[in-house]
């Protein structure tokens, strides 16, 4: 079917597939990605992504320019949120948990399903070994909401970052009961490769939280 | 095959494909059904019924506004009414309403089964209704609703007179976040959709300008809203869990809140305002029987417009104690955006330019639009202008500017649109009379409402007041006069489209022999849009050239007959 009706110039080459005879020849869909599931979905992943990392940015940025304007930034008598060694643990081991959820997806990859549940279930509990020990700071921590220009930004930031770790935790959780049903990778695992995307920029969005609360004293 | 024998071999196909429908089946629009071609009617219903009760909210405004005392509604009220009206129009009309149409043509123009999305593009949807009725409710909560004006500026919307959970600030500010993460989702799925679905041949430079506009406003919502969304999340924690964002009293800084808000704000007038360009840009090509002029310098224009205005924001806050070089600098990119915005004025006037006019309806609105936003446009650069923004700052005259964008221009380019793609959305024809009775009133009220904004404003008329002097009396009486005239212009669109949807007359899948790719499907399209996908030779708009157009050439009232 022609269809942007003809015009200034005659179209130099015809196209390869007039009657519109797709999938006959995979020379006709060059260039274009209509049947293209797995690039579709990364694409909107990576978009979506890119727009929830610029809600962080807002933050961060609300958050260094209080530090920067503020003359109630640190009241008298309060200290810069507690920084000790399990902090670091957690750290690390968040961020080593995206090392093992490629490990996991490189597995399924090799359709080694077991490894990769393995790998996977993981991931998700060094996810919650973090969660537990964010909740653990917390509670230990002397500053409050209210607290001068710190407060505010240390909870709420860090809470909007747990939130997403728990949010990964869950999609993480219904990719491993996905994995139960027979033939669910036929067609490819663009949904694992989404969650571990998602997981890998939960870590990747820590990284700056913990520059900006820990090392920026 | 040529595009004569697509139209005729269409037409003889019709029937019961157009029967199994949309019309019929009046139940699906209320479920959450992933078709985007249900979801799109699904956003034009409710935005319409928002900017009905946002419209009746303006009229009781205008109703205050015609005497100098305060003597209709108390000042409580009135204070919640022009928040209200204001947050209405913009998050619950004008974006819902624009996304309704994209949803509707995006898929169409560019040859794709579905938008990329379906099951995220119905949720999307599904987040919209409750965000509306929620900030609606804020109306029975004991303090009323939020009053610190659409902007919602600390310290004045921290002021939380009654509690600091049950008030209507704190649900201005979960309706506008639920707003957010909806739009958010709509923006992926456009995105990915023009990105990544476009049949073969549609190359970007094939693109209808609609779907560059599309994409541009996408782009902006996909990097700007999430400015909006985390400033309005962090007032609603100053206001709700006592944090210290905004709170100057606290060390807090409520200029961070309008970078904040702004920083979104002014992009997001293009993403209203983008979409509209791309209307008229598909209107009036053909209706005028002329190819759009300059199509590859307007579509760069269009990512042109929203790349500047990406750096304009702070030019609503010159008189927030901004430093000089800040103004300087924000005049000077603010101004610019002239350039980009001029490019797709002249084309608009060429393209009609010694066109076949024919004046019917879509034709009028798009071209009312189009002329309008000179006025609109012409102000806009004036309030660019640092040293003229400090005396007109918070008065009518930014009202007026900005309602000249906003009505004159966008609302009347969404009418012209409805209009123009009527007929593809339920194989139906609108009433023609009807239709001209409507952009009559509209015209002539939008004018007599929104021009008296700007001597009062020039005069030194402050917004958002209930009772003025005496000496402003005159213009305001037109103003309200205008904007109680546009009111009744409503009522003629109202009974059109409900009379036509079910009564009107069937027409064929192209009445108006444009050349875009929606039309070459049936009206209104199958399930999946297009028997076979359709292989794109060509660019668009390929009007006026006789050896291949439909008619006109011979037939000077071809599309004039389709409205018997
Ligand atoms: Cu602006």
């Amino acid at each position: 079917m022609s269809n942007f009706i003809p015009s200034r110039e005659l179209p130099k080459q015809q196209p390869q597939s007039q009657t519109g005879a797709q999938g006959s020849d995979p020379e006709s869909n060059r260039g274009f990605f209509s049947d293209d599931e797995r690039g579709k979905v990364l694409f909107g992943m990576t978009s979506f992504l890119t727009s929830e990392s610029l809600v962080f940015a807002a933050f961060f940025v609300a958050y260094s320019a209080l530090r920067f304007s503020s003359t109630n930034f640190l009241p008298a008598g309060v200290s810069l949120p507690n920084f000790d060694t399990s902090t670091i643990i957690d750290t690390v081991v968040l961020l080593s948990s995206s090392f093992v959820i490629f490990l996991a997806e490189r597995a399924l990859a090799r359709r080694k399903l077991n490894l990769f549940r393995l790998l996977w279930l993981t991931t998700s509990a060094m996810g919650a070994f973090f969660l537990s020990g964010e909740v653990q700071d917390w509670l230990k921590e002397t500053l409050k909401l209210s607290t001068g220009e710190i407060g505010g930004p240390f909870f709420i930031i860090t809470g909007f970052h747990a939130m997403h770790v728990t949010v990964g935790i869950l999609l993480q959780t219904i990719m491993l009961i996905r994995s139960f049903i027979p033939h669910n990778y036929d067609k490819g695992h663009y949904g694992v490769t989404c969650v571990s995307l998602f997981w890998h920029f939960v870590d990747g969005i820590w990284l700056i939280v913990f520059t900006l609360f820990y090392l920026w004293r | 095959m040529t595009a004569d024998n697509t139209i005729q071999s269409t037409d003889t196909k019709r029937g019961e494909d157009s029967q199994s429908g949309y019309r019929e089946n009046w139940w699906q629009y209320f479920t959450f059904n992933k078709d985007h071609k249900v979801i799109a009617i699904q956003y034009l219903v409710t935005s319409f019924t928002f900017f009905l009760i946002g419209g009746l909210f303006a009229m009781i405004i205008r109703g205050e506004l015609v005497t100098p005392p305060s003597d209709l509604v108390d000042r409580q009220l009135y204070n919640g009414l022009f928040t209200m009206h204001g947050t209405v129009m913009i998050f619950l009309w004008i974006i819902p309403s624009l996304v309704g149409l994209s949803n509707f043509l995006i898929p169409l123009m560019i040859g794709a089964k579905d938008i990329a999305f379906p099951f995220l593009n119905a949720l999307a949807f599904w987040m919209f209704p409750p965000a509306g009725i929620l900030l609606m409710a804020s109306f029975f909560l004991p303090s009323g609703t939020a009053q610190a004006g659409w902007w919602s500026y600390p310290p004045l919307s921290t002021q939380n007179p009654s509690d600091p959970v049950l008030n209507g600030q704190l649900f201005w500010c979960l309706s506008i976040v639920l707003l957010g993460v909806s739009s958010i989702m709509g923006a992926v799925n456009f995105v990915t959709t023009i990105v990544r679905l476009r049949a073969p041949g549609m190359t970007f430079f094939r693109m209808p300008i609609f779907v560059w506009s599309v994409l541009s406003a996408q782009l902006l919502q996909l990097f700007f809203l999430p400015s909006l969304t985390g400033g309005v999340l962090l007032l609603l924690c100053d206001l709700s869990l006592g944090t210290n964002f905004f709170e100057p009293f606290r060390g807090g800084d409520p200029v961070l809140y309008q970078h904040m808000f702004w920083f979104y704000s002014h992009p997001t007038v293009y993403v209203w305002a983008l979409p509209v360009f791309g209307i008229i840009a598909e209107i009036l090509p053909a209706f005028s029987r002329n190819p759009l002029f300059g199509y590859k310098s307007v579509a760069v224009a269009t990512i042109g417009i929203a790349v500047i205005s990406a750096t304009v924001w702070a030019h609503h806050m010159f008189t927030s104690g901004t430093p000089m070089w800040m103004r300087i600098l924000f005049m000077f990119t603010s101004v610019l955006i002239a350039v980009p915005t001029g490019v797709k004025e002249f084309s608009w006037t060429a393209t009609v330019w010694r066109g076949k006019l024919h004046l019917d309806t879509p034709f009028l609105f798009a071209l009312g639009s189009a002329a309008m936003f000179l006025f609109a446009g012409v102000t806009g650069v004036m309030l660019g202008a640092m040293p003229f923004d400090l005396h007109v700052h918070n008065t009518h005259f930014v009202v007026g500017h900005f309602h000249y964008v906003v009505y004159n221009t966008i609302t009347v380019g969404i009418f012209g649109a409805i209009y123009f793609w009527f007929p593809k959305m339920s194989g139906r024809m609108y009433n023609e009379g009807w239709g001209k009775l409507h952009f009559l009133l509209t015209f002539i009220g939008a004018n007599l409402t929104f021009f008296p904004m700007m001597p009062l404003g020039l005069q030194g008329m402050v917004r958002r007041i209930a009772s003025y002097d005496p000496q402003y009396q005159w213009w305001n009486v037109i103003a309200s006069f205008g904007g109680f005239l546009l009111g009744v212009s409503i009522l003629p669109f109202i009974a059109n489209i409900i009379y036509s949807w079910a009564f009107g007359y069937k027409v064929s899948d192209n009445p108006w022999h444009a050349t875009g790719l929606e039309w070459t499907t049936t009206s209104p399209p199958p399930k999946e849009n297009f028997k076979e996908v359709p292989t794109v030779t060509l660019a668009p708009y390929s009007y006026g050239r006789p050896q291949y157009s439909t008619v006109d050439s011979t037939d000077e009232g071809a599309v004039r007959r389709h409205h018997r």
